[in-house]
């Protein structure tokens, strides 16, 4: 800067944000916004987490071992990696598990939605509507808010626990099903617990909708799983609601990443327009409403979400109102368990290219494999939802700071960070997040 | 050092899946009370309360991969009366440290179109090779138990009780069938550090090593067994010993022999893939 310049700057009037590292998402990243003179210059979302380069080390590993390395992208959706993984590679070898398996696997993606969104809930999203630091404080104040969300988080880890042999990187998955199917009575077992959170989600529900919710409201182009009689997990076609409607494996047809210089995260966009679209909680909610279970829906009445949602702040109720759903479809799964024929088909000898994706917690996860005659992967290609959600991000935070730059620093700031939880951030995922830097210069 | 009655906790995050330091938020039925009886002064991933140091507890995820973390690392330590590095990125490096064994700018190409938008270090390794460490808790990811008694020990003035057997005793008390003997699964829990509760073993599968080398391991004997007796090749030998502690260091030393009989011509399976 010469000092010819300072003049210049003192003329204009200039503010920055600075969040060094942003707090209650998972990973490392920042946010910068820039305004000058009172407009709005720029918004970037940084990820500054370092890259583990997965899809690199999958190279020459055995398709077999995709499940476990890939649940390492991310310790808190673990199931939805391991699950993309084996529907991709049963996709390339023919493989078709049946249905004890098919509904295994649903209880098993019930349990880590559970466990994800309910600690997005009360303990990520939570603090920001009521004004709190972090959900130890909160509980200072409201114990018995916090406390039912702790024991609703209990039961979704309780599910995957049984069921996955452990909460954080399950041990029990694999291509072509499981490697030990538990006994039907030990599924009995949670069920009085499960009824207990089925109507504790209610609750959050109800509780959730009562909250301070800000108003914003966008086109977005909402993508996600539809299928057709179940709200999606892992099966269906990718759907929007710009009238896109095709088969998991025109995937790369419709999508592509890009690579910007501020993030070591990857931007997915639509093309041919290269324009953001939406995917998590909200864009399956509008795009599967009439595959949510009577009670799911009954409920979503009672709280006047029987709509499209297109305010963001609102994902928590959409959260909420998913979380009822998993419970009542995991209570479902276990009073109609199904014993598989075995725990695991044969995987046979080939290779190929498979592709599949599933609804992480936080949205639509894509993997794309090719492997070798030797069972070797040869490339693998992963699309985590918050890459895909990123765009979307930075233009929520483009319109949000246009529109609220009469706040005061500390408010703002709050705001911006508030916006960017509603999609649950992964940066973990995302960096094959965040540190808010508003900077008026 | 004289730990404070409410000593003053802080977790901090390198290269990793977040997996371990949420296994302390997945103590749901103790979150509460151990905030009560430790004040988590920094833990980004739950609150937006970030306090300066010093620290009396440091629990430390991740490796390290960037000149700038092994910086940031340094000023933790300085902070830091005690630092504990938690989970198979800070002990071992983690599964990002299978650049280790290639060429790191052949993997950013890989997986970016534009490396030289990255800043990143050749190898990702173990916080112990860069500061002091007072104790390290293995897995992928740790035991939350253990990740508690660990805590609490240090809270109190105690060194934790952590077994440093292998994975065969927790084995034969949970009351196992040993599923390399009896079905010739390719088991790795004989020379794999304990603290799972051989989860694999029964859940019907060969244990994959997610806790790392125990310590004094026979690795070279285990191997040469699985190589005779149940047909692992070795490039799945080399593989099993590289994956999610690759630094770890006898299953380094047995994976840089696989190496070496792999050029000197020693007999290859034909790699089946039976999991």
């Amino acid at each position: 800067m010469t000092g010819k310049d300072i003049p210049v700057r003192a003329g204009l009037k200039t503010r920055r944000i600075d969040v060094g590292y942003l707090a209650r998402v998972e990973g490392e990243g920042a946010l910068m916004v820039d305004v000058v003179d009172g407009e709005l210059r720029d918004v970037q979302l940084k990820i500054f987490e370092p890259p583990r380069f997965f899809e690199a080390f999958l190279q020459g590993r055995e398709l077999t071992e995709a499940p476990d390395i890939t649940a390492r992208i991310c310790g808190i959706c673990p199931v939805a990696y391991m699950m993309s993984a084996v529907h991709a590679l049963e996709a390339m070898l023919g493989i078709r598990p049946d249905e004890g398996i098919r509904r295994l696997r649903r209880l098993l993606y019930c349990g880590e939605w559970i466990e994800s969104h309910v600690l997005h809930i009360y303990m990520l999203h939570a603090p920001d509507f009521l004004g709190f630091d972090d959900a130890i404080t909160l509980a200072r104040e409201h114990p018995d808010v916090v406390k039912r969300g702790l024991r609703m988080k209990k039961a979704g880890n309780d599910i995957v626990k049984l069921l996955g042999g452990r909460e954080i990187h399950p041990i029990n998955v694999r291509v072509g099903g499981f490697y030990k199917i538990p006994e039907v009575a030990v599924f009995n077992a949670l069920l009085d617990e499960l009824k207990w959170a089925r109507d504790a989600a209610a609750e959050t529900v109800f509780w959730a909708a009562g909250l301070d919710i800000p108003n914003m409201h966008r086109d977005y182009e909402f993508v996600a799983l539809r299928h057709d009689s179940d709200y999606p997990f892992s099966e269906g076609r990718i759907v929007s609601s710009r009238g896109l409607d095709i088969a998991m494996a025109q995937y790369p047809n419709h999508f592509s990443e890009r690579q910007v210089p501020h993030s070591n995260a990857l931007h997915s966009v639509r093309t041919p327009g290269n324009t953001p679209y939406f995917v998590g909680p909200m864009a399956r909610y509008n795009l599967n409403r009439d595959r949510l279970s009577n009670a799911t829906r009954n409920l979503a009445c009672e709280v006047g979400f029987d709509r499209t949602v297109d305010n963001p702040f609102e994902s928590i109720v959409v959260r909420a109102l998913e979380v009822f759903q998993a419970f009542d479809e995991a209570i479902r799964l276990i009073d109609d368990f199904i014993v598989p024929a075995r725990a695991a088909e044969v995987v046979p000898a080939g290779g190929g290219v498979g592709m599949a994706a599933t609804e992480a917690p936080r949205g639509l996860l894509f993997h794309r494999y090719e492997v070798g005659e030797d069972g070797l992967i040869t490339l693998a290609n992963i699309v985590p939802p918050t890459s895909q959600n990123q765009l979307t991000i930075e233009q929520d935070l483009h319109e949000l700071v246009a529109g609220n730059l009469h706040l005061a620093e500390s408010e703002l700031t709050v705001l911006c960070e508030q916006a960017i939880r509603n999609y649950d951030p992964c940066i973990s995922c995302a960096t094959h997040f965040l540190k808010l830097q508003l900077r008026h210069g | 050092m004289a730990m404070p009655a409410r000593p003053r906790l802080a977790v901090f995050k390198f290269a990793s899946c977040d997996g371990c330091q949420l296994s302390l938020l997945d103590c749901e039925d103790e979150l509460l009370s151990i905030a009560e009886r430790l004040d988590i002064v920094h833990f980004p991933e739950a609150s937006r309360r970030m306090l300066i140091g010093p620290y009396d507890i440091a629990l430390v995820e991740g490796s390290i991969t960037t000149a700038h973390d092994r910086e940031r690392l340094t000023e933790i330590r300085e902070q830091s009366g005690f630092l504990v590095s938690i989970g198979a990125c800070a002990t071992a490096g983690g599964l990002q440290a299978m650049r280790n064994f290639a060429d790191v700018s052949d993997y950013a190409r890989t997986v970016y179109p534009h490396p030289e938008y990255l800043s990143t270090l050749e190898t990702s390794t173990p916080i112990a090779d860069h500061v002091a460490v007072d104790y390290e808790l293995h897995g992928c990811p740790v035991d939350k138990y253990q990740l508690l008694e660990v805590v609490l020990a240090f809270a109190s003035g105690r060194r934790p009780q952590i077994a440093r057997e292998s994975v065969c005793m927790e084995c034969k008390a949970r009351g196992n069938v040993c599923v390399l003997v009896a079905q010739g699964q390719h088991c790795l829990g004989p020379i794999t550090q304990a603290g799972c509760g051989a989860l694999c073993p029964a859940y019907n599968r060969g244990c994959y090593g997610c806790f790392g080398g125990k310590e004094q391991a026979q690795v070279g004997s285990l191997i040469d067994h699985l190589r005779v007796h149940h047909g692992m090749t070795l490039d799945q030998a080399r593989r099993s010993l590289r994956a999610y502690n690759p630094t770890a260091e006898p299953l380094q030393i047995i994976a840089l022999q696989c190496d070496k009989d792999d050029v000197s011509g020693s007999k290859r399976g034909s790699g089946g893939h039976d999991g």
